[in-house]
């Protein structure tokens, strides 16, 4: 089956992510690739539980505010319900309506990473707690900070998908892409929720 | 793209190195750039015996002794074995499995230049003054406050070849996932093509904890942050459990594939199919699941109580059980089989024992209150080198000479051969076998000299004699390659007579596109069983058509460089704990990280569908490509 060819919602197959070769190669590619990051979190949530509260002037339970973070979780969640959407449409050929719920992931991802940096801000700002101040501030920062690092990198990725295809719709060569990248951004929440839990509901009843 | 010697000028040659995407062209590249660290790091092990020639021998001062054996261990574990081993793999593997690439040959450039630049970033260390200088484990407690930059081309010169060897082994494990010929089952997989796939696995989970790691530590020394500084409510032990969950795991990438090499010379030369395949197979798995059990037995005297102690005691013995198998199943497919006794052959023959007896040594340091007096002497030395070179090294030189034909096309002289051979097979056992015994005597592991009357001497003596034997043969092995480069005589496809596997039945080099049809595999050792019945060539599993190939870029060479840049700016960034930050730093880390990440967009976007070999071409084309027709 050729990449390039033209197709119409009729003609469009009902898996077009894993119809060419470099397709399937991708699909399964990520999912590794994913295996790889989910030890690397693994790795930073282990060093994050080591040096919790150890080396600081301020705690867990001081320092975080559950409401804030509580909303960031909301909009990451809705974003990857979003995402789930815009892949929806793209199994069923409506390409516009696959770009604009892409553009709305774009959109909450966006209003969550700003969140997360008014957090950062705060966090040095009210409590003095930079990423050098203790043994905990550099593991927590180490540990969330990256997984801000690949939020950013996600609407980097996403935001050049949605361009770079705007005027040629979908193909058999660009699917996977979109598909990857979905793919990525449920990653993404995935650790999110560990985040969620093991940072800051654990740091509120530690 | 003939395969009839035209004259190509340097410029043109090497551009095509540059930017190649052909797996078999990125095996040579390995090999260059892997054979290039392999003789760096054999002088400087050469320098170190000089150094333990005699008692106090003031050869080189105890700070460059200590950069000398942490740069020797890095670089042959990082920057020679690993690259080594990826060379035959890519030059093999797509032709074991009748692929005609790679699932990414992209990446798998990508991998190699990364692999490069990381290394050439780290061996900079030399030039620029500090090396690093707290062993190839670089533990925390030591490199933390280590003097100068030394450290920090460790942690960024492997940050950057890391993540070369993560995309590496991703790429393997796709490749072996989703481009397998035909009939070629999991079950029929050549042993080289499962031992890759484990291997690779292990990659995959092995490098994220040692990239999360050597990220602390470059934070550490470079924004002075806090993971490994306990006046701050660091922890240095965290260090020692992300290296030893990789390293640990590391011995079994290298060591695997390397069961793999011998298992093909070792059936190829017996003429019979390999005892035992599927518990072969099993035993592949297994050890590669048990690997990622037993990192502690590293840190016996760490303190993490008998408890812990006691359970990866155990562990790590169970290792022994499917290595075992191993051994067996090897011995007994030469039991009975007609022997032929080649340059690899004798690497294998010499790998069982010497190989036994680097695992019954590792039991015995498995054993955690034994190792409690054989930690950090010379013993864990002889330990480690009997598998590292008594495996891993014995199976690279084995797979050179084995595979030599399927890369240029030509032999090596088996007469040379025989003569590196004997050569390095006394010389190590010269070397590492009396080391046991410097252990056993005292003598600790990384000290820079020792005094005379302790009865050590002659143990030292004989050890360096040893080496500079293996390093005689290691020459005779260059003058080796350059006689069978200048005489330039072409073999045929199958040139051992007794290849079992579909890449003896491809041109001695394929050609560029491997397989004119992809073939169709009927069994265990495909090739064998065509050439039983008479065939000449592989079976085809299509008519003949079209071929899509990938386009060459100079991308990955970019994206690498770019990084590389990138590093400086990192190490001279005004935040680091040497205290001599430059004001262009922040400037060329950005440059350098835009360089990478640009050239990252630009290749997401610009569309590259590859090109494609017409029918027409393929039907005049004199090469074969593996089919009888
Ligand atoms: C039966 C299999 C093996 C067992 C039971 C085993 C056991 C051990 C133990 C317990 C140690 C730690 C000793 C100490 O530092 O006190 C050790 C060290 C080491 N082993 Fe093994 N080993 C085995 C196979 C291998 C293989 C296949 C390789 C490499 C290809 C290898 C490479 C190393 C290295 C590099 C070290 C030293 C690390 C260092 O401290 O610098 N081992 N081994
Ligand atoms: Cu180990």
């Amino acid at each position: 089956m050729m990449a390039e060819e033209k197709y119409t919602p009729q003609t469009w197959p009902a898996d077009p992510e894993k119809q060419t070769l470099e397709g399937r190669n991708k699909f399964i590619g990520f999912w590794l690739f994913l295996g790889g990051e989910t030890v690397l979190f693994a790795s930073l949530f282990a060093t994050y539980l080591a040096l919790k509260n150890k080396g600081t002037h301020v705690t867990t339970n001081e320092l975080f505010s559950l409401p804030l973070v509580f909303v960031m979780t909301m909009l990451l969640l809705t974003s990857s319900l979003t995402s789930v959407y815009a892949i929806y449409h793209m199994k069923n050929f409506h390409f516009k309506k696959m770009q604009f719920w892409f553009f709305i992931t774009v959109l909450l991802g966006a209003t969550f990473l700003a969140l997360e940096i008014y957090e950062f801000y705060h966090y040095v700002h009210e409590f003095d707690f930079g990423f050098t101040s203790s043994a905990f501030s550099g593991a927590y920062y180490t540990l969330v900070g990256t997984h801000g690092a690949h939020v950013l990198f996600g609407l980097g990725w996403i935001t050049a998908l949605i361009i770079r295809n705007a005027k040629r719709g979908l193909s058999l060569y660009n699917a996977p892409k979109y598909y990857v990248a979905s793919l990525y951004w449920h990653f993404i929440d995935v650790v999110w929720v560990f985040i969620f839990t093991v940072v800051y509901l654990l740091g509120k009843v530690g | 793209m003939s395969s009839i010697a035209e004259k190509r000028s340097v410029g043109a040659v090497l551009w095509e190195y540059l930017t190649t995407v052909d797996h078999k062209k990125i095996a040579h590249l390995y090999l260059f750039g892997g054979g290039f660290f392999f003789l760096l790091g054999g002088i400087e092990a050469l320098l170190i015996r000089i150094q333990l020639l005699k008692p106090q021998f003031g050869f080189m001062s105890e700070e460059t002794f200590n950069e000398m054996f942490t740069m020797h261990g890095t670089t042959m574990i990082f920057l020679a074995a690993m690259p080594l081993l990826f060379a035959l793999m890519n030059a093999v593997v797509p032709l074991q499995i009748g692929a005609r690439d790679v699932a990414f040959p992209f990446l798998n450039s990508l991998g190699f230049w990364l692999f490069f630049f990381g290394g050439v970033f780290l061996n900079l260390a030399w030039i620029f003054g500090d090396a690093p200088d707290a062993g190839w484990t670089s533990y925390a407690s030591l490199s933390l406050f280590s003097e100068g930059h030394g450290i920090d081309y460790y942690t960024l010169g492997l940050q950057i070849s890391g993540f070369g060897t993560l995309i590496s082994g991703i790429n393997f494990l796709v490749t072996i996932i989703n481009m397998r010929a035909p009939g070629m089952t999991f079950m029929r997989m050549p042993m080289l093509t499962w031992t890759t796939f484990i291997a690779s696995s292990l990659i995959l989970f092995a490098f994220p904890p040692l990239t999360a790691s050597i990220f602390f530590l470059m934070f550490d020394r470079l924004f002075t942050t806090n993971f490994f500084d306990v006046t701050a409510g660091g922890n240095t032990i965290i260090w020692e459990h992300f290296f030893w969950i990789f390293g640990h795991p590391e011995v079994y990438i290298l060591i695997l594939p390397s069961f793999g090499i011998f298992s093909e010379i070792i059936s190829t030369f017996s003429r019979k199919r390999l005892f035992g395949y599927s518990s072969m197979v099993f035993a592949t798995i297994l050890i590669g699941f048990l690997g990622f059990m037993v990192w502690a037995h590293h840190m016996f005297t760490t303190g993490l109580g008998n408890v812990a102690n006691a359970i990866f005691a155990v562990a790590t013995m169970a290792i022994a059980v499917p290595t075992g198998i191993k051994i067996f199943n090897w011995l007994l497919t030469m039991w009975g089989g007609s022997i032929k006794i080649t340059v690899p052959m004798l690497y294998a023959l010499g790998f069982i024992p010497s190989f036994v007896i680097g695992g019954v040594t590792g039991v015995m340091q498995g054993i955690a209150p034994l190792d409690y007096q054989l930690h950090d002497t010379y013993f864990i030395v002889a330990h480690f080198h009997y598998v590292i070179v008594g495996g891993v090294v014995f199976a690279l030189l084995a797979g050179a000479h084995f595979y030599w034909p399927k890369m240029f096309g030509t032999m090596l002289s088996e007469r040379l051969g025989y003569i590196t051979f004997v050569l390095f097979f006394i010389g190590f056992h010269l070397t590492f076998f009396i080391q046991h015994f410097l252990g056993l005597w005292g003598m600790p592991r990384r000290v820079a000299t020792f005094l005379s009357g302790q009865g050590l001497d002659m143990g030292n003596f004989i050890s360096s004699i040893g080496a500079f034997m293996m390093g005689i043969a290691i020459v005779i092995m260059l003058v080796n390659i350059v006689i069978t480069t200048v005489k330039n005589q072409k073999v045929g496809n199958d040139p051992w007579e007794d290849g079992r596997t579909m890449e003896w039945a491809l041109e001695s080099p394929p050609v560029y596109y491997n397989f004119k049809q992809t073939p169709f595999v009927r069994g265990i050792d495909t090739y064998w069983i065509e050439k039983m019945e008479g065939n000449k060539g592989l079976t085809p599993a299509e008519p003949l058509d079209d071929i899509h190939m990938p386009n060459n870029t100079i991308m990955p060479v970019i994206i690498s460089l770019g990084l590389f840049i990138a590093a400086f700016g990192m190490m001279y960034n005004p935040m680091n704990q040497v205290g001599d930050g430059k004001p262009w730093a922040i400037p060329v880390l950005i440059i350098g990280l835009c360089i990478t990440f640009g050239t990252m967009l630009i290749r997401s976007i610009k569309d590259d569908h590859g090109y494609h070999i017409p029918k027409e071409e393929l039907m005049n084309d004199k090469h074969k490509g593996g089919i009888a027709s």
